[in-house]
């Protein structure tokens, strides 16, 4: 097989002159064959899903001190980059994977693409976000898919916003959600695990009824429904969208503050916090990594208070550590979720494609 | 010959073999009992029903109403018309996120059919079929244009004389000779709409689901790689039938025809009919394709504090953030163009080549060569690039982290473009006349210089255009093959769009409107390379 690879490869390369094309594009890679025995390599390759971000500097810090370059391979959303990583088992792209969630924590630990390892600083991480006792993945950032309300629609209104999921239930808030498809969108998958945390296995499937019955909008994706559908965001304004709940993130209410023009003294969003799942994103060594000392390093700088505290303003998620500080924009406008719905990675990974199924049949068609 | 099969067998038959073959083959042996599993499943028949009907409704409604367009843009001068073409154009580049938000602000709810005719096309199946139509107007006008504005007027003409009407003299003369691109250019609006992922994701809402949404399903979220390999095995099927059905009717009807010179046959429209015909174009053209576009710059434009270059200005900022998230959008253009210009390389030199041998050989093995060529233009993005994620992964190949990952991918939709336009004038072209140079003493390729290539060079150009236009905006493969963080202009928008406040909101309205204005003036560019300034086209 990987002769005839070789010999199809290099008479390939010969007819097409593959090998001058690619000099003239990106950066050399560096043709060590994966041997143990090559010189301590001087590039960590972190690969990751593509909503990944670090302020350079703070990266630029890092590869200072530790006297590694880092590189970022981005492939596509959290669950292709993944599947990308487990089809690649023994010979990954890189030396650290960043993004698995815990709605995908299962499959991975299952296909056994990760090495144990325990991060320098793991001891400041809060317990309950440690899922995995051996240390195969450590938790790096948490984030609450919740369902945002539009404030001026519910004081124009003089209605009390809904605030848990038996409220989305009732007769004044009919035909005023939108949420994603489950099969498609990772906070519409998280709605539907919200409820399945809730009410249990069965219990979640008379809520979609009673949902759908209350006129529930189902659209694609977050972005058609937040800012296409939903009134209280900036892009759904524009596009006079016409339902005041949608299910978003917790930290969307701080995010259209930072990026209004100008800035609003208020968030003109506040979020539901009794119909929230939290999410929790996960990296690791991989297995068959060619630097793993470098890995190691990158491990340890993504639970190290710099990146912790980075990590608010840049993917707009919550820190892991217990000592990392919030920004002030998040203590400001952001909300504490202080009871967030849950459902255990393993029960997910079982259950998973016949809830969505379930779901699918249930309230689209 | 031996070229573009040894591309297309290493980085598409040998990749997506490998990828059905890991869903079908498990530790017992080979499950073909999988198949049967997947096809009786109810819900998987109804998405190829919807799949298929939906293509065909595409197809014929894009010819519909691109047909006229190609007819004027062939053979009617008027101002702007270099500019309109490449207006055209421009859908092809748009990442769907965009079209889509474009056409809901048209189509749906408070927009303007709504506002207007209080009509809502949002959800139905209307908004999939007019978004498809957008896309691949541009397909029809240039490739069937291509085609017609260098067919001679005179041979109609002397039908006329020798006393048919003039729609049969159409007929008998115009048509049969348009037949062969007419057809391709079907055949490529049908596979690229039997594989139609964003448009029907977005437009049709979750009810609707194709046979590409459900591979893509299958496979990046919840690998289940068996089903992925069935699902994709069913769309190869269904796009072996379809050219085989495409092979049988045309059965090469391709004739010599005397080209001539485009230039010479465009005319300013003259009587009432003409301007009609002309009249009802622009309108076709600015309700459909200029409408939705100009939703998106006026939006772009629609900053706080009144119109103005508030958004434009902000992405320049982009980089003081510090973020590797945002980019200058300079870099992302920068970027974009590179790739584009990688991708058009390999796809013209591969299409080339492959176009050459086709014209010079026939016989069941060219045929079966010319079909392959189409095939990944129906086979998902997603397929391929998993596939080269587990097949390219040694020494000398280990290209799965490489810069050249992404214009390969890419090329390899551009190949059949580049062939689908050549092949109808290649085979145009008079074999007596290469064979006079033969005889005069030239080498053949001195004949293929002087001979094929003044004549082809528009279809080059043209396909140059395609095969460009494809890569700027190609965003499938290119999401899913990892690549050091260069974004493109398509994923930037994507980025952009996919967080919430008015600036990020606005900024991915800006970074599209650069997308296309990129698009526009590549495409204007193209048009103008003239390697020589013999014909006064322009």
């Amino acid at each position: 097989m990987s002769t005839t690879k070789k010999i199809a490869g290099a008479a390939l390369a010969a007819a097409l002159g593959v090998t001058t094309l690619s000099a003239c594009g990106g950066d050399a890679e560096d043709k060590t064959a994966g041997a143990s025995d090559a010189p301590k390599s001087k590039t960590v390759t972190l690969v990751s899903h593509d909503s990944f971000n670090v302020t350079d500097t703070v990266l630029k810090e890092f590869e200072q001190q530790s006297g590694y370059t880092v590189k970022v391979l981005k492939s596509g959303d959290a669950g292709a980059a993944l599947n990308q990583e487990i089809l690649t088992k023994g010979s990954p792209r890189g030396d650290v994977f960043f993004g698995v969630d815990n709605t995908l924590l299962s499959r991975a630990l299952d296909n056994g693409i990760f090495t144990p390892y325990e991060a320098k600083g793991l001891a400041d991480v809060k317990p309950e976000y440690v899922l995995d006792k051996e240390h195969r993945v450590t938790p790096i950032d948490s984030g609450d898919i919740c369902v945002n309300y539009d404030k001026a629609y519910f004081a124009d209104k003089k209605i009390a916003p809904p605030q848990t999921l038996d409220d989305l239930i009732k007769p004044e808030y009919k035909n005023l959600l939108v949420t994603e498809n489950a099969a498609t969108s990772s906070p519409g998958l998280g709605f539907l695990l919200a409820s399945v945390g809730k009410y249990g296995d069965e219990g979640w499937k008379d809520y979609w009824s009673k949902l759908k019955a209350n006129g529930v909008e189902v659209v694609d994706g977050w972005e058609q429904a937040y800012n296409e559908r939903f009134s209280g965001s900036a892009g759904g304004k524009k596009a006079k969208g016409d339902r005041p709940l949608v299910v978003s993130y917790a930290s969307s209410p701080p995010v259209e503050v930072l990026y209004g023009e100008p800035q609003p003294a208020e968030a003109p969003t506040g979020v539901a916090t009794g119909t929230c799942f939290r999410q929790i994103e996960f990296a690791g060594l991989l297995k068959g990594a060619k630097n793993e000392e470098g890995g190691k390093a990158l491990v340890d700088f993504l639970v190290s208070k710099k990146f912790q505290e980075d990590m608010p303003l840049q993917m707009f998620v919550n820190p892991v550590t217990k000592d990392a500080a919030l920004p002030e924009l998040f203590t400001k406008h952001g909300v504490v979720v202080e009871k967030p719905e849950n459902v255990a990675p393993e029960t997910i990974a079982k259950n998973r494609e016949q809830w969505v199924k379930a779901w699918t049949s249930l309230v689209v068609k | 010959m031996a070229v573009p099969l040894a591309f297309f067998g290493l980085f598409f038959a040998y990749p997506v073999a490998s990828i059905v073959g890991r869903g079908l083959k498990t530790d017992e042996g080979w499950q073909f009992g999988r198949i049967g599993e997947v096809l009786t499943r109810p819900d998987i028949a109804g998405v190829l029903w919807f799949t298929t009907w939906q293509a065909l409704a595409s197809t014929v409604l894009t010819l519909l109403i691109a047909l006229p367009g190609a007819y004027v843009f062939a053979r009617f001068e008027f101002p702007g018309k270099q500019l309109l073409r490449a207006v055209v154009t421009v859908p092809f580049v748009l990442p769907t996120v965009v079209v889509g938000t474009a056409f809901l602000a048209l189509l749906g709810r408070g927009g303007l059919m709504d506002e207007s005719m209080g009509v809502r096309l949002d959800t139905t199946v209307w908004a999939i079929l007019l978004a498809h139509v957008f896309f691949n107007y541009a397909v029809i006008v240039r490739t069937v244009g291509g085609l017609w504005a260098q067919l001679d007027p005179r041979q109609e003409e002397a039908a006329r004389v020798l006393g048919a009407g003039r729609f049969a003299a159409w007929r008998r003369v115009t048509l049969p000779a348009l037949a062969p691109s007419v057809a391709a250019a079907s055949l490529m609006v049908f596979l690229f709409t039997f594989s139609s992922f964003g448009v029907v994701l977005i437009l049709g809402g979750p009810a609707y689901s194709t046979l590409e949404v459900e591979v893509y399903r299958q496979t990046a979220q919840l690998l289940d790689l068996p089903t992925a390999a069935v699902l994709t095995m069913v769309q190869f099927a269904a796009i072996g039938g379809i050219l085989a059905v495409h092979a049988w009717t045309v059965r090469r009807r391709e004739t010599a025809l005397r080209l001539v010179d485009p230039g010479r046959t465009t005319h300013r429209p003259r009587g009432w009919a003409q301007r009609t015909l002309l009249g009802g174009v622009l309108a076709t053209i600015g309700l459909l394709i200029v409408a939705p576009l100009a939703v998106l710059v006026e939006r772009s434009f629609d900053a706080p504090g009144g119109y103005g270059f508030g958004f434009y200005r902000a992405l320049q900022d982009a980089g003081a953030g510090g973020g590797t998230f945002l980019v200058p959008p300079l870099e992302a253009i920068w970027n974009s163009l590179q790739y584009a210009l990688a991708a058009t390389a390999i796809a013209l030199f591969i299409g080339g080549l492959a176009a050459a041998a086709l014209t010079r050989r026939a016989g069941t093995f060219v045929r079966g060569f010319d079909a392959l060529l189409m095939l990944p233009l129906g086979v998902s993005a997603v397929t391929v690039g998993f596939g080269f994620l587990i097949t390219l992964d040694e020494p000398p190949l280990d290209l799965r982290t490489s810069w050249i990952l992404v214009p390969l991918a890419q090329a390899l939709v551009g190949v059949p473009f580049v062939v689908r336009t050549m092949l109808p004038v290649l085979r145009a072209v008079d074999g007596r006349l290469r064979e006079a140079a033969a005889v005069l003493g030239a080498s053949p390729l001195r004949a293929w210089r002087e001979v094929d290539l003044p004549l082809v060079r528009r279809a080059l150009l043209i396909a140059a255009g395609f095969a460009f236009a494809v890569s700027l905006g190609e965003f499938g493969a290119t999401v899913f093959i990892a690549r050091p963080d260069q974004p493109t202009l398509p994923v930037a928008v994507a980025r952009l769009l996919g967080r919430a406040g008015e600036m990020n909101y606005g900024q991915a309205m800006a970074m599209s409107t650069i997308l296309m204005l990129v698009c526009a003036v590549s495409l204007l560019v193209l048009e103008r390379l003239r390697p020589d300034k013999t014909s006064g086209e322009f």
